[in-house]
């Protein structure tokens, strides 16, 4: 399987698809992110969670439109604008959502499930009614294209490491937020103990809203961030649901740690399988470890042991 | 202190738990005369063809009500099991569509032709066992009945359940699906198993056999409601029910819970291979499409439509849908997406227990009123306000 | 007569085997670093009541889910009739004759007091034998025995549901009576009725006592008192005392952290 390749060829064809797999995890934990906060923390299960990114995504793609026809001085920053609206755009349907639906079905979360699924469909035939059923891509201002050369044979592409530090830099601001606000504090105390967290003075409908409009609005930033990668279209939300699913329960559903390291092990795995076999059994090989070991270890990657 | 028992074991000697109830035998028999007379006399063979596709989704509500509504266990992969039976059927009947004499152009005569096309020289050893017909009927409900049972045994023996089994199975039915696609030299990829011609020499291409084989999907239907009743009524039917309510107290009560939980899991996977094979059989070919995630949860919405808990309702759901889907996207296919979207969160919100609890809840108070009203002769009294019904 | 009856085969089974019918040693359980039980043994004898006490946190209700298999020991023994159960499933505890009623009342909303009652008798518990349970004249009899003793023959045709809440005690503990368990658990049987249900259960209770060993977990001392053999007291994971309740009552660490606020 090697022979044909020199060490020297082996080793940059290695650090190109472990750079592959890097930027297929900072995918897969942008994703995963505003799922765990949802279905780590309030066990909501949002089948529309990748409708929400594309919002973001179509957000991103209007606002570079807008700057590049009106305002084309500023077309070099309009990502970081788009990024900013596309969380309010997402988070304030989020809300929305969560007022008008999730909240008369948090003692039911299987017709949660079937609710929000019935939201997906919605929304993917309007966006294919407003934007056409065709994908739209974002033009990447100037300094977003091309790559870093490395050494002779390994090369990094510029919008896949911009990709990599978004996704590290809300990674960052998502555990400051969890860990360390006042508001993290009152979201973890609901979801630890939702009667006593009320006893207290903590409103926790207001709580679940804004974490349900917070984690939305994260699917928001990562719809934007695709951008950056790939195209758009009213149904690319769904092909990232299952995937995305697996991650946040692979990784203990409500760990932040856990959910970073299993997406990582599982982008690695299937970017590295991805060399060896086609795209799909690769795909599939992985999909199937990852639901193997969750049927032998179904707590996931990371839990605490506590009384029942 | 007597002894009140003997007393008392004369008052129940009536058959308090019947096979159905009389108005249960009623509903059975309305639902079987309009779908092997009315709808028979009523249609034309192409519509008749097309009602028969929506019932072997029928099967799969079916088994969804027990499943789900009974066990409280909501499989998003009912697709896997369909498209399993279907694709057993199939490749039966492409063996036999691919005799040497209908293939001698290809490469390697008597191979199906996308393993021709895709240079695949032999038979694969998994097909092997679909050159008999006994044997397909067999694992047309085999292969189904054992990937259910593999897949419910692993993970109910380790108590995972709710929404967290949902997630698996809706994973299965996408890595099932990419498999699929991705081995097109094994399974014809995309476009699935085509060009169907015969069973055992039958040809189920014309309009006498699509007739015959209408009747049998429509018999097959009544048998599985059948089963499910007894299944229902029996006291393994309401020890589903204790399962979903407390999981727990039945442990405690000496029962091992995983195995009640896979019994209904792969009783619902038998059902869905039953209706995948009459797919097959009425439609002439299977394809992934009907395997992955977006029809596995359309079909949850089917027996969410006619109500969770009764079976005659998930086949009247079952039905009244897909003549919505197909009217609207005939006509209106814009609006057909909103109007599923929003099916699937009206039933939830506004009626859980779908067209069955309105049926429940709404119209047979009325009619058995109505009923007792004409026997009856009006009381001299007026009963007080807010009686309890009987 | 009758309940002495019944009692004799216990005795003579339990004279053959070793003394006790529950022999407790050693058990301990952590969670997280956090033993809720800590080196707890105790013996029950047949035909025993025994009442477990303590304040909230001591982890009365921890040993319940030990004994019934709930919750896996970390270490020591749990020996049933000199059969170890800490390694059996829940359902083959039950099957040994260990009953266990939760603290709030544990019965099936959605399914008829009959059918409730129907779902604990002790036939046709693998899935096969469940398919082809037959509701015959010996389960219909047994059925009505029990709704009889538990108060609630009139309501066999109701759903659980509409009971009130002493009537779903009852129901709990009727649940339990058709399993006949040799080794009844009770978590609070009274908590939470009306000062009549308080009655009643006591001699619902009493009556039903006889002829097995009862593990009682109880907070009203009046009703200790009644019923208690021996009381045990835990305190925070730990046996602080155990005795008649007479000598628990006069116990100086037992006044201290628990009787005597």
């Amino acid at each position: 399987m090697f022979g044909d390749y020199s060490l020297g060829d082996l080793g940059a064809i290695f650090a190109m698809q472990g750079f592959a797999g890097l930027i297929l995890f900072s995918v897969y934990l942008l994703m995963a992110l505003g799922l765990a906060i949802i279905f780590g923390q309030m066990g909501v299960i949002n089948m529309a969670h990748g409708e929400f990114m594309i919002l973001g995504a179509y957000v991103t793609y209007l606002c570079s439109t807008f700057f590049q026809s009106y305002l084309p001085g500023l077309f070099p920053i309009s990502f970081f604008v788009a990024m900013g609206l596309a969380f309010l755009a997402s988070g304030a349907l989020g809300m929305l959502v969560e007022w008008g639906l999730i909240r008369f079905l948090y003692k039911r979360p299987l017709d949660t499930l079937l609710a929000t699924w019935g939201l997906s469909l919605i929304l993917q035939q309007a966006y294919r009614s407003i934007f056409g059923a065709r994908e739209v891509g974002v033009e990447l201002p100037a300094w977003l294209i091309g790559s870093v050369q490395v050494t002779d044979t390994i090369e990094v592409p510029i919008n896949g490491l911009f990709v990599m530090a978004v996704t590290l830099l809300i990674t960052g601001a998502v555990a400051l937020l969890i860990f360390r606000s006042r508001f993290g504090q009152q979201m973890r105390a609901v979801m630890a103990n939702r009667a006593m967290a009320g006893a207290v003075g903590i409103d926790t409908d207001k709580v679940d809203r804004t974490t349900f409009g917070l984690g939305c609005g994260i699917a928001g930033v990562a719809g934007s961030a695709f951008t950056m990668i790939g195209s758009t279209g009213p149904t690319s939300g769904q092909l990232y649901i299952v995937d995305t699913f697996l991650i946040v329960v692979f990784g203990g559903a409500a760990s932040l740690v856990g959910t970073i390291a299993s997406a990582f092990s599982i982008s690695q795995t299937q970017s590295t399988l991805e060399f060896f076999l086609s795209g799909s059994m690769a795909k599939v090989l992985t999909l199937l470890a990852v639901v193997g070991i969750l049927m032998l270890r179904p707590q996931g990657l990371f839990t605490l042991k506590v009384r029942r | 202190m007597t002894n009140p028992v003997q007393a008392l074991t004369k008052s129940v000697t009536v058959n308090d738990n019947p096979f159905m109830k009389p108005m249960e035998w009623l509903s059975l028999l309305l639902l079987a005369a309009v779908i092997l007379v009315v709808l028979p006399l009523a249609l034309d063979g192409f519509r008749l063809n097309l009602v028969g596709k929506y019932l072997t989704y029928a099967f799969v509500a079916l088994g969804l009500v027990i499943c789900w509504g009974y066990a409280g266990i909501l499989s998003l992969g009912q697709g896997v099991f369909f498209g399993l039976g279907g694709y057993c059927m199939a490749m039966y009947l492409k063996l036999e569509a691919s005799s040497v004499e209908n293939t001698k152009i290809q490469s390697t005569p008597g191979i199906p032709d996308f393993m021709d096309w895709n240079q695949i020289t032999a038979l694969p050893w998994f097909w092997q066992p679909f050159k008999s017909l006994p044997l397909t009927l067999l694992l047309v409900v085999a292969v189904p009945v054992l990937f259910a049972l593999l897949i419910s045994f692993a993970m109910f023996k380790r108590r995972v359940g709710g929404t967290y089994f949902a997630i698996i199975t809706q994973a299965i039915a996408a890595i099932l699906t990419i498999l699929i696609v991705g081995q097109q030299g094994y399974t014809g990829g995309i476009n699935g198993i085509t060009d169907l011609r015969t069973l055992h020499g039958w040809d189920i291409r014309t309009n006498h056999a699509k007739t015959v084989l209408y009747f049998v999907n429509g018999g097959l239907l009544v048998a599985c409601i059948l089963a499910a009743q007894y299944v229902k009524r029996s006291k393994l039917g309401r020890i589903l029910v204790a399962l979903r309510d407390k999981e727990d107290r039945v442990r405690f009560s000496g029962y091992s819970v995983a195995g009640f939980k896979v019994f209904a899991f792969c009783l619902a996977a038998a059902f869905a291979a039953v209706g995948g094979a009459m797919f097959t059989l009425q439609v002439g070919f299977m394809s992934p499409s009907f395997v992955g995630i977006v029809p596995s949860i359309e079909m949850v919405i089917y027996t969410a439509v006619g109500g969770r808990l009764s079976l005659f309702g998930a086949v009247w759901g079952t039905l009244l849908v897909n003549w919505a889907k197909t009217t609207f996207s005939e006509s209106f296919p814009e609006l057909w997406l909103f109007g599923l979207g929003a099916l699937f969160i009206g039933v939830v919100l506004a009626f859980p227990n779908g067209l069955a609890g309105l049926w429940r809840e709404r119209i047979e108070p009325r009619l058995t009123r109505r009923v007792k009203a004409l026997r009856a002769p009006p009381p001299a009294i007026a009963p007080p306000h807010g009686a309890p019904a009987a | 007569m009758n309940a002495a009856l019944l009692a004799s085969p216990v005795i003579g089974a339990a004279s053959a085997a070793p003394d006790y019918l529950l022999a407790v040693e050693a058990l301990t359980v952590s969670f997280d670093g956090f033993k809720a039980v800590n080196d707890v043994s105790f013996y029950v004898d047949p035909d025993e009541i025994r009442v477990i006490i303590g304040p909230n946190g001591a982890g009365k209700t921890t040993v319940l889910d030990l004994i019934c298999g709930r919750t896996r020991a970390s270490a020591g023994s749990i020996r049933y009739k000199g059969q170890e159960l800490t390694r059996l499933s829940e359902s083959a505890i039950v099957q040994a004759g260990v009953g266990r009623k939760f603290q709030t009342p544990s019965i099936y909303d959605d399914l008829t007091v009959f059918e409730n009652l129907e779902i604990s008798y002790p036939r046709g518990r693998s899935v096969l034998g469940a398919l082809t349970f037959r509701r015959d004249a010996a389960v219909r009899e047994r059925i009505h025995e029990i709704a009889e003793t538990i108060f609630l023959k009139d309501h066999l045709a109701e759903r659980a549901e509409f009971l009130s809440h002493g009537q779903k005690q009852w129901l709990e503990i009727g649940m339990l009576l058709i399993q006949d368990p040799e080794l009844l658990m009770l978590d609070e049987p009274v908590a939470g009725m009306s000062v009549g249900e308080r009655v009643k259960t006591a001699e619902l209770l009493n009556q039903i006592i006889r002829g097995r060993s009862v593990l009682v977990i109880e907070h009203d001392m009046k009703f200790v008192e009644d019923i208690a053999h021996r009381v045990t007291v835990l305190h925070q994971g730990r046996v602080l005392s155990e005795g008649s309740m007479e000598r628990v009552k006069n116990d100086p660490k037992v006044i201290e952290v628990y009787l005597g606020h």
